[in-house]
């Protein structure tokens, strides 16, 4: 978030106000960047009209991925690489592979998705991203307007918050 | 959230009508089945006199392959198959469906009651708008336990090694050590003990839960929900003895010899996703016909994350104990897996790789997309697959060890399966009438209302 970028924050201080707000504000046509609180609201995200989160296709591919690793690194070391016999099986003894395959799945799907996560939020070490206003990690709902990205003027922008119940209206 | 409907428990009630042309039509499917039935008897009498020269043809290869599995297993496995041929008739396949169905019948009306009881002891909101749904299912077991009592009773030793003429009496020539010392526990009259006072209990257990939610729609109060927490606890504990000990009566103990730790939960858990599926078919079917309006696709979200989770549990269960067999290699066990797989002329290694797939690779891929679990059309395919695969299931745990090379696919199953499939829902719709769709005085009713995930 680039400090080119005018957001106007409305401050809250009950997520039920700030559920309710997110309506009041969709319905006068304000697009809302986002809504930070301290901890999740149930509906919000509908409500804000998000987009649902692809991180589960993300979690497909990525025990794919982990199935195919653990299959291969498995069969090029056991049958092709030094062929084994085990307990009297077969060289490709698929049976006694699926536990590690399942265990590499859920491994290859656990780590991408945390990295993938990290990485589409912005969590990386060392990422200078401040929070817009530092009371949302504590017990304020903020609701954060993109000026740039909205038709309406900064003023009703700042006068429709007030109305939805805002504690205050920062710009920032 | 916003827009949410105001809804009064008051004005809910709803009841689903039997009205006589679903009567009529479920008859005429009945009708259908036992023709299917009686044709496939037919033929199963006339095809003995001239099937000698396939059923020759196939014991030679049963025997081929008999040797190649002792090579493979190096000797020591006992098998009981020529012992079995000296009495086998034709009526023994009608019989061991009869039995197959009756067992896969039960555990969709008791596992009804099982899911109701589980809502109950874990104080579940979410499942109240459909819990009269699995409430209705136990009615069958006063259909299906009569049968497999009379059927043990009267054809047991068709299905059941251990019932043979003389197995446990030392000096006969049938007498088998293996099996004599397992008399303790297989005798017939034990048998019949168990299966009347756990099936007893069952029937006890759901006539006072049922009375006691009836009870509940006419003078609400949350006093019957906590009498209801007590009922659903004690059937609880008391299906969790006797599903795996019903397990090893009804299933295992019909390969003899053989035995498995896992048995119980294995059986379990096909019983169980089955009912899932069994009880999604149900509601799709009242919400098609507009009744249901209140469960919506949350409800139907949290049914089908049961079906894709019990789906897994189920191909976990199965394989663990594929797994543990195959790699300890222990002769008298591998027999099991080896019957399904190369035994009897590879007779049931096509439905053994239908199955995994109908049970665990289907439904795995049909149901893993939220969106998925929220449509109904993905539902009722799911749904679909799975009873019929936990058919099959039920098929390969009973056939092989009762029939051996004798078995098959044909209109006796067929039949079969309709006649036991229409009965069943003969009665649920008869059940379901007799009380309105949504328990109106559950005390988490509201919750259930406003699950939204």
């Amino acid at each position: 978030m680039s400090s080119t970028t005018n957001y106007i924050l409305g401050v809250y201080d009950d997520e039920d106000e700030v559920l309710h707000a997110v309506g009041e504000v969709k319905a006068k046509g304000i697009k809302i960047e986002d809504v930070f609180t301290p901890f999740p609201i149930h509906g919000l995200d509908v409500a804000v009209g998000h987009e649902r989160t692809r991180l589960p296709i993300a979690a497909f591919m990525f025990g794919t991925l982990g199935m195919i690793c653990a299959l291969s690194l498995i069969s090029y070391t056991m049958v092709f690489d030094w062929p084994m016999i085990i307990g009297g099986k077969d060289f490709f003894a698929l049976p006694n592979w699926i536990p590690v395959t399942f265990e590499g799945t859920v491994l290859f799907t656990a780590f991408g998705l945390v990295t993938t996560f990290c990485i589409s939020n912005d969590l990386w070490p060392g990422n200078p991203t401040l929070p817009l206003d530092i009371r949302t990690t504590d017990d304020k709902f903020v609701m954060a307007i993109n000026v740039d990205k909205n038709k309406v003027s900064a003023a009703d922008i700042k006068k429709a918050l007030k109305d939805s119940g805002a504690i205050e209206v920062n710009v920032k | 959230m916003a827009g949410h409907s105001h809804f009064s428990p008051a004005n809910v009630e709803e009841h689903f009508e039997f009205t006589s042309e679903g009567k009529k039509r479920i008859i005429y499917a009945f009708i259908a089945g036992v023709v299917a039935l009686v044709i496939g008897i037919y033929l199963l009498s006339k095809g003995e006199a001239g099937g000698h020269e396939v059923a020759a043809a196939g014991h030679e290869a049963a025997k081929a392959g008999h040797e190649a599995a002792a090579e493979h297993l190096s000797g020591g496995a006992v098998s009981h198959q020529p012992e079995a041929e000296e009495h086998y008739n034709w009526m023994n396949r009608v019989w061991a469906n009869v039995w197959l169905n009756a067992v896969f019948f039960t555990g969709i009306a008791v596992v009804g009651m099982f899911f109701v009881s589980l809502q109950y002891l874990t104080k579940s909101g979410w499942s109240s708008v459909m819990k009269r749904v699995p409430e209705a299912f136990p009615k069958f077991l006063y259909i299906s336990l009569p049968i497999l009592i009379l059927v043990f009773f009267f054809k047991g030793d068709v299905i059941f090694h251990w019932m043979h003429h003389g197995v446990t009496e030392v000096g006969s020539p049938n007498y088998d050590k293996i099996i004599a010392g397992k008399s303790g526990y297989l005798n017939k009259n034990f048998f019949l003990i168990r299966l009347v006072v756990f099936g007893g209990l069952w029937i006890l257990l759901w006539n006072m839960l049922r009375k006691k939610s009836l009870e509940e729609d006419l003078n609400g109060g949350t006093e019957y929900f906590t009498q209801l927490v007590k009922i659903g606890t004690a059937f609880i504990v008391i299906f969790g003895a006797s599903s795996s000990i019903f397990a090893w009566d009804w299933v295992m103990s019909i390969d003899t010899h053989w035995f498995s730790t896992m048995f119980g939960w294995y059986m379990f858990a096909s019983w169980h996703v089955t009912t899932y599926a069994v009880i999604v078919l149900t509601i799709l079917y009242l919400k098609d016909k507009g009744l249901m309006g209140y469960v919506n696709e949350n409800h139907l979200h949290d049914l089908g994350k049961f079906m894709f989770a019990f789906s897994i549990f189920w191909t976990y269960v199965w394989f663990e104990q594929f797994l543990l067999i195959y790699y300890a290699n222990l002769p008298e066990e591998t027999i099991y897996f080896l019957e399904r797989w190369e035994g009897y002329d590879k007779l049931y290694k096509s439905s053994e790789i239908l199955m995994v797939i109908l049970n665990f690779l289907l439904p795995f891929l049909v149901l893993m997309t939220r969106d998925a679990k929220r449509t109904r059309i993905f539902l009722k395919i799911a749904a679909f697959l799975i009873i019929a695969g936990h058919y099959i299931d039920f098929y390969q745990m009973i056939m092989p060890g009762v029939l051996g090379k004798h078995g098959g696919y044909g209109l006796v199953e067929f039949g079969m399966v309709t006649v036991f499939a229409s009965a069943f829902i003969y009665v649920i719709s008869g059940e379901l009438t007799k009380a309105s769709l949504v328990a109106k005085n559950h005390p988490f009713l509201p919750e259930a209302l406003h699950h939204d995930i």
